[in-house]
């Protein structure tokens, strides 16, 4: 969250007891749930014994933090409804596919971690790979969430910028390190209540203000005219990034070419690089997320966790992306209550504030309180999130596999608490350097982007092939990683000079409509690489596990999960096939 | 610990704060939000939500509402 254009906000007493209120109950929480933490696995896994509602809502909480309640908004002002392509041909059937497919192989195999689950099927160098690279990539995941935190508290309460990050992390420090995982996970559940009723509102008064769902489709057509004005009086007769109307709340229309739609993203890239390589890798493959499915405390509940996120998930973008739609539509065409998005210094909208500068402006004290520890709420928990799943790759991945195996339980405990403190300074550290260097934070996620992008392809093969070798697994990523390191040097953007956007190797080879078609491609690029490689290896190189090693681990060695559950209309087969069509139907709804 | 205890005790105490300062705050300060009492409005709302909570928190213990499975391992 930049803070260019948010203006002071003056919070009563009422707004500022909403959150002191709510941080009571977030230690309250995690005071109650430390008599429980006495093994590591109550730390690290909750004991595998919380039931499937409350792991299917911190599933999709610990997702809910800075960059996306605040990124999805300002996507949802940028390029309207397309943005919700993230969450209904991107997250849900990622969900539906990990919960069908995947659980019973992650849940079955008791694996504590996904870089775990990595040994257990190929080797220790495929497991150091994914450990590493992601435990380094969660400490400034956590880095950002703690910025964006200690600059809304700075903005709220008035406080300085050290002052605000020392509180935020001893607060995030001590609710995990007193309840561990479960404590994490119980406050994700509180956090997605709050922000549902904190955003609820919003929407409501922006829809009543742009005279419901028509009134924003005419006021986005306006916005979509004075677009095509400001481009035409730029570069007369250009034609290029030239919209109709109605381009702001159709899902599908203009994708046949990516100049005419708002991504910049052809139907092909978008379902393949967003719908299939990146979703699926994040959904099923990214420990922040599984972690919770693992703390289930059975399988149908295991397998369930996803099911039950998806349900939300697919209403999300009324919730993040319609504010941002509605700040876009009324700063086009005015409301009673003149709401405008300002402009920066370049002469853009400051879309990155869409939503935290429309709840500063339509809610009065008292609601602008409940609005606010929202905010808290969802930076904090993406904040503990991925201090969770950090302390445990440390110290299941790291510490007990490469620096001291063989140690009490109790050991690893401490360890873990100790991770955890180590975590949170490092996620400062991360802090202080994202508030120096604004291009780290962009040249960090850019290499983490590229370590993910092959993933899936990895878990995919591993899963479903047995004959995949952990030497073609490891090769396999190595090379799909710097595959994409390469498209990505060899491309760019159109209009980017950048060298963080791209063509830092030299040469360009091809131009981009958009940034979003340029990484959407580089991710496919990075799978097909991995797959095939992954492939070409396993079939050169000796199987070093055997069928029995392998049983419980690829689809065709496992027996079938036993369906236990009685109702048929709940078992995840069914489940996920509903799920599916009813995001087929919205699809459909919004084309 | 039932997480529908502190859910439900959360949103009521909010739900109480926020239709207490409905009714008693200046009309003033809801120019902003279009001239409607949010804050009584949605005090109500979370209030019964909260209550609901609580509700089933006592009333179906210690099950988990969305599964009926036999609780294995």
């Amino acid at each position: 969250m930049s803070q260019e254009s948010l203006p002071t906000v003056h919070l009563g007493l009422v707004d500022t007891s909403l959150l002191i209120i709510y941080l009571i109950f977030v230690v309250g929480i995690g005071w109650i749930l430390k008599k429980k933490m006495t093994t590591s696995s109550d730390f690290f896994q909750s004991g595998r014994s919380i039931p499937a509602w409350i792991t299917g809502l911190a599933f999709l909480s610990a997702n809910l933090g800075a960059q996306e309640v605040i990124g999805m908004g300002a996507s949802g002002a940028k390029y309207g409804i397309l943005t919700a392509h993230f969450y209904w041909i991107g997250a849900i059937p990622a969900m539906v596919f990990v919960a069908v497919f995947m659980m019973p192989f992650y849940y079955g195999s008791k694996a504590r971690s996904v870089p775990e689950y990595l040994s257990m099927r190929y080797d220790e160098k495929t497991r150091a790979f994914n450990a590493f690279s992601f435990a380094i990539m969660t400490l400034f995941s956590s880095g950002i969430s703690l910025f964006a935190m200690a600059k809304l508290l700075v903005l709220l309460l008035g406080w300085t910028f050290p002052e605000a990050m020392l509180f935020s992390g001893a607060f995030v420090l001590a609710y995990i390190y007193l309840g561990g995982l479960t404590s994490a996970i119980y406050n994700e559940v509180l956090q997605f209540f709050l922000i549902v009723f904190g955003f609820l509102p919003l929407v409501i008064l922006g829809l009543t203000d742009a005279g419901g769902w028509s009134g924003l489709k005419a006021k986005l057509d306006l916005a979509v005219v004075q677009h095509n004005a400001a481009v035409v009086a730029k570069a007369p007769g250009a034609g290029t990034q030239i919209y109709e109307p109605g381009s702001f709340y159709h899902l599908w229309q203009g994708l046949g070419h990516a100049s005419t739609n708002l991504l910049g993203v052809d139907w092909f890239g978008l379902v393949m690089g967003l719908g299939f390589v990146l979703s699926f890798g994040y959904w099923c493959a990214d420990f922040l997320v599984v972690q919770r499915a693992m703390a289930a405390k059975s399988m149908s509940a295991a397998r369930r966790t996803p099911l039950v996120a998806a349900v939300p998930k697919m209403l999300f973008p009324f919730l993040v992306i319609l504010p941002g739609m509605l700040a876009m539509g009324l700063t086009a065409a005015g409301g009673a209550n003149g709401f405008h998005l300002p402009k920066l210094a370049d002469g853009t909208y400051d879309y990155n504030n869409a939503a935290p500068l429309m709840l500063i402006h339509y809610f009065p004290t008292g609601l602008l309180g409940l609005g606010m520890t929202a905010l808290v709420a969802s930076f904090m928990s993406g904040m503990a999130g991925n201090v969770t799943a950090f302390n445990t790759v440390f110290t299941v991945d790291i510490y007990e596999s490469f620096i001291r195996p063989g140690q009490s339980d109790k050991h690893y405990l401490v360890v873990g608490k100790l991770a955890t403190v180590g975590g949170i300074l490092a996620s400062v550290l991360a802090a202080i350097l994202a508030a120096k260097f604004n291009n780290i934070m962009d040249l960090l996620q850019l290499v983490f982007a590229f370590v993910n992008a092959p993933l899936f392809a990895t878990f995919l093969l591993g899963m479903f092939w047995k004959r995949t070798t952990g030497h073609g697994a490891f090769w396999g990523l190595l090379t799909g990683t710097v595959a994409a390191a390469v498209h990505h040097g060899l491309t760019q953007p159109v209009g980017e000079t950048d060298p963080i956007k791209g063509g830092w190797l030299g040469a360009v080879l091809h131009h981009y409509p958009s940034d979003m078609a340029q990484n959407f491609y580089t991710a496919i690029f990075a799978w097909s690489f991995c797959f095939l490689t992954t492939i070409a290896i396993s079939l050169a190189t000796k199987r070093t596990k055997s069928d029995q090693e392998l049983t419980g681990l690829v689809y065709s060695l496992t027996p079938k999960p036993v369906e236990t559950e009685k109702n048929w209309l709940l078992r995840p087969a069914v489940l996920g096939t509903i799920i599916i069509v009813a995001a087929l139907v919205l699809n459909y709804i919004f084309r | 610990m039932d997480l529908r205890l502190p859910i439900g005790g959360l949103f009521s105490i909010f739900g109480v704060i926020l239709t207490l300062y409905g009714l008693v705050s200046d009309k003033s300060i809801y120019a902003k939000s279009l001239g409607i009492n949010i804050n009584l409005d949605w005090g109500l709302v979370m209030l019964v939500f909260g209550a609901i909570m609580l509700i089933l928190s006592v009333v179906n213990k210690e099950q988990d509402f969305l599964a009926n499975e036999v609780q294995s391992e």
